[in-house]
């Protein structure tokens, strides 16, 4: 039987086929989010590579921001949720989940049987997400994916004082300004992420084994800083951005 | 605070509460303009200000919250606080504040009109932004303010020297406000008030605790509309008889198994925090959509006063939630979360509320690890309807939802 889990971020939408409610069949993830035709494209694809049919589908759930949105969906559930069942699908020993996502910054804890116990979230600001990566990234005129390269090549962090993206923005400019180093400036900004994300993580307790899930996971000079703040390594997983679709795959298995 | 409460558009039962309540208010709103238009002088009034000593002194007062609140729940937060925020009052300042300042300049507001004060009673036991909001009405008006300080209790009960402090103040503000207005204060007259003022009490707080029930014969949300009558006409027969209604209608909901909450109660929270009143709707829609019931609240508690004399209203006024100790102010929580048997906490950090939002942090916190429940917070804001996301708040209450259902032994 095949389960399909479709996660609508705020920037991409993510699709995980599983079969028989273990094996993972396809992914796909397309750079649009809500409010486009990502959804329907990463649905496509995600059909393509598992050379399906959508009839062969036994039952579809959505997460994310655009869950609603996604017609004929037999369910949808949280992205808080998805992501604690998607990691402790492939991570079974993971405790905190901290999942950075577009918009949000969300930090959970599992009980041993994988069950989310509690959770926090970022206040009403994009600092500490996706976004604000992306923000920082256009000003430095880089590919969000060459942030990990630069931020690697940093002889000196340049501290990134201000919290807020706009406020942040013109402080970045300010540095550029004052010739900084670029990879300086990037290894700054991945620390800020880290830092304002690691105090929502010490609200609510960092229990190991901690992961990080989300599209911000992928990048490595986040994770290193991360892993700073908290004094702990951090586990990774290549699937890391497809968490919350795999949790929706599997809840769809659940439910079908 | 307030009343938010649209105009229903089918007619009420006169003999039902939610009339009587209705009616309570708007009488109070035309007492009080009546009063002005005769000559008499009259009050803006902070919420937690004895309301038994204008009912024994015969003075006319209304409360800015109250009316804030109104506004913002029909639609015009915004408009006011950047009337406000153009004249140099930061937008980080509390919404009430700006809408009363704004109301002020103005002078009419359609969507919850009051007459413009000749004096201003002030009580900081509900917070301290009040004060320099009700000083910056008095200077701007040219008019006295009568300032009661009650300090934040660092202790766990209220001491007789915070009693005899507060009660000296009391004192010095009954007299000048017989010089202000001409009026006498009676011992006689405050014995009467008292006791109607304890009937009241009594019943809001008998009726409130009705929330008990599995499943409750109310929702939540209706204690925040029926609370502007305990906040503005506590010591007035008119008031004791409503609530006594209120009480009646929900024990007889009890017993045929009827309740206000329109929807199958599937899960029983703790609301805390003033309402996000701009958002009214979508926040309780959010909730009922999803069979959550709002069975838990400080608010109850927080304008139910019981006493026996002066000292003991002294005493009940020291000791609202807003000025009591972060263990009291718990306790005090964690006892109506276990009579009331909620499932989840869901906390409103409220933009305009820096004090109560900031204590909510650890009290949360600890409430959730002592009562082994679940705890979400939301951003918000009583009034001001720009610091609100429905996405945000949709996710952290579902997520609520999804734990409070696997914490039942739902499938995870």
């Amino acid at each position: 039987m095949f389960t399909l889990g479709v996660d609508i971020g705020s920037t991409t939408s993510k699709a995980v086929i599983l079969k028989d409610g273990l094996e993972i069949l396809a992914t796909s993830l397309i750079k649009a989010g809500t409010g486009t035709d990502g959804p329907g494209r990463a649905i496509e694809a995600v059909l393509a590579e598992g050379n399906l049919r959508p009839e062969e589908i036994a039952s579809v759930y959505a997460t994310g921001y655009g869950r609603k949105l996604l017609k004929n969906a037999n369910g949808e559930m949280s992205e808080l949720s998805c992501h604690a069942r998607g990691v402790h699908h492939l991570l079974p020993e993971v405790r905190t989940i901290i999942d950075i996502g577009g918009q949000d910054a969300k930090v959970l804890s599992l009980g041993t049987d994988g069950r989310m116990t509690e959770f926090l979230m970022n206040d009403k600001c994009a600092a500490g997400t996706g976004r604000f990566l992306d923000v920082m990234a256009g000003i430095l005129q880089l590919r969000i994916e060459d942030l990990e390269k630069q931020a690697d090549l940093s002889k000196q962090i340049v501290k990134i004082s201000s919290t807020c993206t706009v406020f942040a923005e013109s402080e970045v400019i300010s540095q550029l300004a004052n010739g900084v180093e670029i990879p300086d400036l990037v290894a700054g900004i991945c620390q800020s992420v880290a830092s304002r994300v690691a105090a929502l993580a010490k609200r609510v307790g960092v229990k190991e084994t901690v992961c990080m899930s989300g599209g911000v996971a992928k990048n490595g000079g986040v994770r290193k800083a991360m892993e700073q703040e908290l004094g702990l390594n951090i586990t990774y997983s290549p699937m890391a951005q497809l968490m919350g679709a795999l949790g929706a795959a599997l809840y769809a298995y659940d439910k079908s | 605070m307030g009343e938010g409460e649209k105009k229903p558009k089918f007619a009420v039962d006169p003999n039902s509460a939610k009339f009587k309540l209705n009616e309570i208010v708007a009488k109070h709103y035309k007492e009080v303009q009546e009063a002005k238009d005769r000559g008499e002088k009259i009050g803006w009034c902070a919420s937690n200000f004895p309301q038994e000593i204008f009912q024994t002194l015969g003075i006319k007062v209304c409360y800015p919250e109250n009316q804030a609140a109104a506004i913002a729940a029909r639609g015009a937060g915004q408009r006011l606080c950047e009337i406000s925020e153009a004249e140099g009052y930061s937008n980080d300042i509390c919404a009430y504040a700006r809408i009363s300042l704004a109301h002020m300049m103005v002078g009419e507001t359609p969507e919850q009109n009051m007459p413009l004060p000749d004096f201003v009673l002030c009580c900081n036991n509900i917070c301290n932004c009040m004060i320099k909001w009700y000083e910056n009405i008095a200077k701007e008006l040219n008019i006295p303010l009568i300032l009661i300080d009650i300090p934040f209790n660092p202790d766990y009960e209220v001491s007789d020297a915070q009693v005899a402090y507060v009660k000296s103040q009391f004192l010095a503000a009954i007299e000048q406000l017989e010089e202000i207005t001409g009026k006498k204060w009676s011992d006689e007259k405050f014995k009467e008030i008292m006791e109607i003022s304890n009937r009241t009490s009594r019943a809001w707080l008998e009726a409130t605790a009705y929330t008990k029930y599995t499943p409750s014969p109310l929702n939540g949300f209706d204690l925040l509309n029926h609370m502007a009558v305990a906040v503005c006409a506590r010591g007035t027969v008119e008031a004791a008889e409503a609530f006594e209604t209120l009480l009646e209608e929900y024990k007889k909901a009890v017993e045929e198994g009827t309740s206000t909450f329109r929807a199958e109660e599937k899960y029983r929270i703790m609301f805390e925090g003033i309402a996000c009143w701009p958002h009214l709707r979508t926040t309780a829609t959010g909730l009922k959509s999803r069979g959550i019931n709002m069975v838990a609240t400080i608010y109850a508690d927080a304008f139910g006063f019981i006493y026996d004399d002066f000292d003991g209203l002294i005493r009940a006024y020291c000791n609202v939630p807003n000025a009591m100790n972060l263990e009291h102010a718990r306790d005090k929580r964690e006892a109506i979360v276990k009579n009331t048997n909620t499932e989840g906490l869901l906390v409103h950090t409220n933009r305009s509320c820096k004090l109560w939002s900031g204590f909510m942090y650890e009290m949360s916190r600890q409430i959730g690890e002592d009562c082994q429940i679940p705890v979400t917070s939301f951003d918000g804001d009583q009034a001001d309807p720009r610091n609100f996301s429905e996405a945000q708040y949709e996710t952290r209450v579902q997520g609520l939802t999804e734990i409070m259902e696997s914490n039942k032994g739902g499938k995870d």
